[in-house]
């Protein structure tokens, strides 16, 4: 039988889980074993990118395709599909996966055989969702997602954990029973809209299937798209989190173990920009075009005041968590400029965000391991005593603020040349948040390594022991690789992107063949500047 | 009706087994009370057979009848009361108070209820009705020296005598109107009218009994302080089987009977039920107390059920079935893992004493963190396919802004819910002993064993659920002014 590589990828974790949890009771078996699921799961997620072929176009995008029937009363289909998209964030879960878990060997001391069943679940349920093609199963694996983290952030967190955690997960579960509610809306839709699917030439009757609603999308009529985008918007936009619905995110981060806010950061929040990617933007393309403005305005606030807070930060890893904000607003940017270049930026900075600031939490983390305390002001002139902690911190943070030949300017770049096409001054509002991004970052590093070493309690911090240098190398690693080369994610790129922006404004493609310098819609650019005006 | 009558026999048979000489083998009881059950759902499931293919078969002047509507609802409750005689074990070892007597109390109310499931005739389910409140009333006040137990029982006494009479109200004005009692002579003669204000009135006593049975706002007052005064055992059948009975007739007499004025009722029963999820799920929040908060939360559960009545659609009354089932197997272990807990008289029921579970009992915490998100509808556990249906009914109906309040209101349930889970997860508990005894045990692991395979491979419920529903489902949907 074939059981699909997709099935293997997400499963392996659960089945570590399960093995974990029935046959090791030594801690460090518990650790290795768990290191070694999420090693073998990485390695299978290398070769789901090595075997996918991005240059299959449309419905053919999605490969490694594996369906079976599921709840066939109500049309609820297990259906598993990949495109280029969801494989390298699938390959970013299972690296940072791995990283959470080899990361946590010694900054977690008590209940670990349950931390790392946790940790294994939690992957389970993010892979899975990357994978389904299916409205129901999409959510259940959502949902899947939020109870492991629940318990990393209640049980091994900081000192507000209870809150955090309750707090979390509140926030997360509202957003996605609207969501929920969104998805039937659609699946009643396509009831009646059995005359549709006649002529589309599709199944007739209930379906949750997502990529025929690709196809029936644009028919909905677009008051009824408001409403549908309007649930789906809370359960996408609190997850990123956006602006007005940030609120959870730094109680979460800073209250949450390492490992969980590695994987929070790098993962989690970008299931809401997946989210937008994969349903909203090409299901619901009228009410997507006709909300580009005011969720362009939020991002713009969410780049520049996510950024301003961050300035005044004086915990480490709340600046980081507030940091994300910011650097989330340019994803949603890029998406809403609703041009391939800027959906490509969109993408890549997503993989680039979970590695950098996968990279910062993780380096906050040894240092808290150390000496426990995230304070910035009892550190300074650290870069004497940890030299090499000391550099890896700075590539870190110019990858994250966007430095030439790291990976985070490529992302931006690309971002502003797409958000630039649509709207010059969304660019220019943009690049405000770069400048203050670089800020922030530079002030920080300035007061934790330079200056003198007067703390004396920082007197006898050890430099990083090989375990922490070939996690931290690693991650390097990769954003010199996708600074210098990132070819081979664009080439992934090329094809899902293309296929979204047939679906969403298909008349884009017309417009640039015919080769028309005027803006897609001359009406969206006047009213974007006057609403940003207004804004401030 | 060989079921019901072996059921009788059996009920009587243990009131008298004390007088011919078992009075000091209490032990037996337990065990004649298992077999009754057992026989019973044999016999349920031989005549299910027999009348396969059948849409219905009627007995009794029509007014009683075997369905697969009628037999789904029969075999949960048998389940449930069996899991209840196991809950019940331990709790009765302690007391003074005869098994025998309060085993025969439990088979008959057991009996009234599968009267009420197979009732199309509201004589026969208001009889069904009454005998299963009888019984309950009297093992609400089974412990009849402590305070609590009584003074809930006599509550329950009073307001259940009244709703009773409500109830009986409206079925008289009903029959005034309609001439029959029947549920089909009703719904037929019903076609013929156009608006009678009597009839609006009967039917408005009839549905505020129900509601009343069922504890939906406003006519919820007597379930936190019942849930609480009562012996666990007895919190878990009323909580459970009890109120799934209540939900049963509610559903067939109104997708039976009253389906030609969906529109006229449905706002009134729209209402209701928003008020029941806000009320019932706000009002938990601030409990300490877990028999009391569950109550809340069950007046909040009955808010969900109305969706599934009120939408009027097939996809609704299979989410009623779905629901019920789900939501009395989830109920049923956390009974289990409260009793668990139980040193005293009355410990386990503060949230409090859940702390550290985790390490005392890890299996069966982890049991109730599922318990737990399945009332909360989280998949991947059975309360999400339950929950789904209800929701997906509303929004079907036309009902959009009730599932708003719907899912929003099951995010606020989850807040509560989470309270336990804290305490058992992220809180140092006391180290005391838990009580976790074999009968306790297999309660809480055929609960969760239900809760997850419902939740992970639900197909073969769901269809078992349309074939029990269809049939109902369909007559509700003949006549043009019912659904949308």
């Amino acid at each position: 039988m074939d059981i699909g590589i997709l099935n293997i990828v997400t499963y392996l974790p659960l089945l570590g889980a399960a093995v974990i949890l029935f046959f090791f009771r030594d801690p460090k078996k518990i650790r290795y074993s768990a290191t070694f699921f999420a090693a073998v799961d990485f390695v299978w997620s290398l070769a789901l990118w090595w075997n996918f072929d991005p240059k299959a176009s449309g419905e053919a995008m999605f490969q490694y395709r594996w369906t079976r029937e599921w709840i066939s009363t109500l049309g609820v289909r297990y259906d598993f599909g990949v495109d280029g998209i969801a494989v390298l964030l699938i390959v970013l879960t299972t690296f940072m996966g791995l990283i959470a878990i080899w990361s946590s060997f010694t900054a977690i001391e008590h209940r670990q055989k349950e931390y790392y069943v946790l940790l294994l679940l939690l992957q389970t349920g993010m892979i899975g969702t990357f994978c389904s093609l299916d409205f129901f199963l999409f959510y259940v694996f959502w949902e899947v997602m939020l109870v492991p983290m629940y318990f990393l952030i209640g049980i091994w967190g900081g000192s507000r954990k209870l809150y955090a955690a309750i707090k979390f997960f509140l926030y997360t579960l509202t957003g996605s029973v609207l969501m929920l509610l969104s998805i039937l809306a659609l699946y009643f839709f396509n009831d009646d809209g059995i005359p549709f699917l006649h002529i589309a030439g599709l199944h007739r009757g209930y379906t949750f299937s997502i990529l025929q609603f690709h196809q029936i999308g644009h028919l909905i009529p677009p008051s009824l798209q408001f409403w549908i985008f309007l649930g789906f918007f809370f359960g996408f936009a609190i997850k990123v989190p956006m602006f007005p619905f940030h609120t959870w995110l730094p109680d979460a981060h800073t209250e949450a173990p390492t490992a969980g806010s590695i994987i929070l950061a790098a993962v989690l929040l970008k299931m809401g920009t997946y989210g937008f990617v994969r349903i909203a933007l090409p299901v619901l393309p009228d009410a997507t075009r006709q909300l580009i403005v005011p969720i362009v305005v939020l991002a713009i606030i969410g780049i520049i005041y996510g950024a301003l807070v961050t300035l005044v930060q004086k915990d480490m890893k709340k600046l980081i968590a507030y940091s994300s904000v910011s650097h989330l607003g340019f994803v949603m940017l890029g998406m809403f400029a609703l041009n391939p270049m800027g959906l490509k930026g969109s993408v890549i900075q997503m993989i680039n965000h979970g590695i950098s600031t996968g990279a910062l939490f993780l380096l906050v983390g040894m240092i808290y391991e150390r000496r426990h305390s995230r304070l910035i002001s009892d550190y300074g002139g650290l870069a004497k005593q940890m030299p090499m902690y000391a550099t890896l911190f700075l590539i870190a943070a110019l990858s994250s603020m966007g430095l030439p030949a790291l990976n985070g300017f490529i992302g931006e770049f690309t971002i502003l040349v797409g958000a630039a096409n649509r709207n010059i001054w969304w660019a220019v509002f943009a690049a405000v948040g770069i400048v203050l991004g670089a800020a922030y970052l530079l002030w920080l590093y300035q007061r934790v390594f330079w200056g003198p070493l007067d703390n004396p309690a920082n007197k006898n911090l050890k430099d990083l022991n090989r375990r922490e240098l070939v996690l931290l190398v690693s991650l390097v690693g990769c954003m010199v690789w996708i600074g210098i080369y990132p070819k081979p994610i664009f080439d992934m790129l090329d094809q899902p992107v293309d296929y979204i922006m047939q679906k969403v404004d298909p008349a884009y493609y017309h417009q640039s063949a015919v080769a028309a310098p005027a803006p897609v819609r001359p009406a969206t650019p006047a009213a974007g500047s006057k609403t940003l005006e207004a804004a401030k | 009706m060989l079921p019901e009558i072996v059921l009788t026999i059996g009920a009587s048979l243990l009131l008298i087994a004390p007088v011919l000489g078992w009075r000091q083998r209490e032990g037996a009881a337990k065990w004649a009370m298992l077999s009754l059950l057992a026989v019973t759902f044999a016999t349920v499931s031989i005549c299910s057979f027999a009348v396969t293919g059948i849409a219905q078969s009627r007995t009794f002047a029509s007014m009683f009848a075997l369905d697969p509507f009628a037999i789904f609802f029969k075999l949960l409750f048998i389940a449930a009361v069996a899991m209840v005689t196991l809950l019940s074990d331990d709790f009765l070892r302690e007391s003074r108070y005869s098994s025998w007597e309060y085993y025969s109390l439990l088979a008959f109310a057991l009996t009234g209820m599968m009267f009420m499931a197979s009732g199309i005739h509201l004589a026969s389910i208001y009889i069904g009705l009454e005998l299963m409140s009888l019984s309950s009333y009297i093992l609400a006040g089974f412990f009849k020296n402590e305070e609590k137990s009584t003074e809930a029982a006599m509550k329950y006494f009073v307001l259940g005598a009244v709703s009773s009479a409500i109830l009986l109200y409206g079925i008289s004005l009903i029959y005034g109107v309609t001439g029959s009692l029947n549920l089909l002579a009703i719904a037929s003669s019903m076609s013929k009218i156009v608006s009678n204000d009597a009839l609006m009135f009967g039917i408005m006593l009839l549905g505020a009994g129900l509601c009343f049975k069922i504890a939906a706002v406003p006519f919820h007052v007597w379930t936190p302080d019942v849930y609480e005064g009562a012996p666990t055992p007895i919190t878990a059948f009323l909580s459970t089987a009890s109120k799934g009975a209540a939900v049963a007739i509610f559903a067939r007499i109104f997708y039976l009977a009253l389906h030609d004025f969906h529109l006229d009722w449905s706002n009134v029963l729209a209402t209701i039920a928003a008020l029941s999820m806000i009320l019932g799920n706000l009002a938990a929040i601030t409990q300490d107390n877990v028999k009391r908060m569950l109550a809340y939360s069950s007046i909040g559960h009955a808010g969900y059920v109305l969706l599934g009545i009120l939408s009027m659609n097939a996809m609704g009354l299979r989410g009623v079935l779905l629901y019920t089932l789900v939501y009395v197997f989830a109920n049923l272990g956390i009974w289990a893992t409260v009793l668990m807990l139980r040193r005293h008289e009355y410990a386990g029921e503060r949230i409090d004493d859940f702390e550290g579970l985790s390490r005392r009992a890890p299996f069966w915490a982890f049991a109730m963190v599922i318990f737990l998100l399945s009332l909360g509808g989280i998949p991947p556990t059975a309360g999400f396919i339950g929950k789904y249906f209800l929701f997906a009914a509303a929004v079907q109906a036309g009902f959009g802004w009730l599932a708003i309040v719907a899912v929003l209101m099951s995010a606020v349930s989850m807040f509560f819910y989470l309270r336990i889970v804290v305490a058992m997860y992220m809180k140092e508990g006391s180290e005391a002993e838990v009580a976790i005894t074999a009968p306790l045990k297999w309660v809480a692991a055929v609960s969760l064993a239900i809760t997850l395979f419902v939740g992970i491979a639900p197909a073969p419920l769901v269809n078992q659920v349309t074939r029990s529903s269809n049939w109902v489902a369909a007559r509700a949907a003949i006549l043009p002014n019912a659904g949308r």
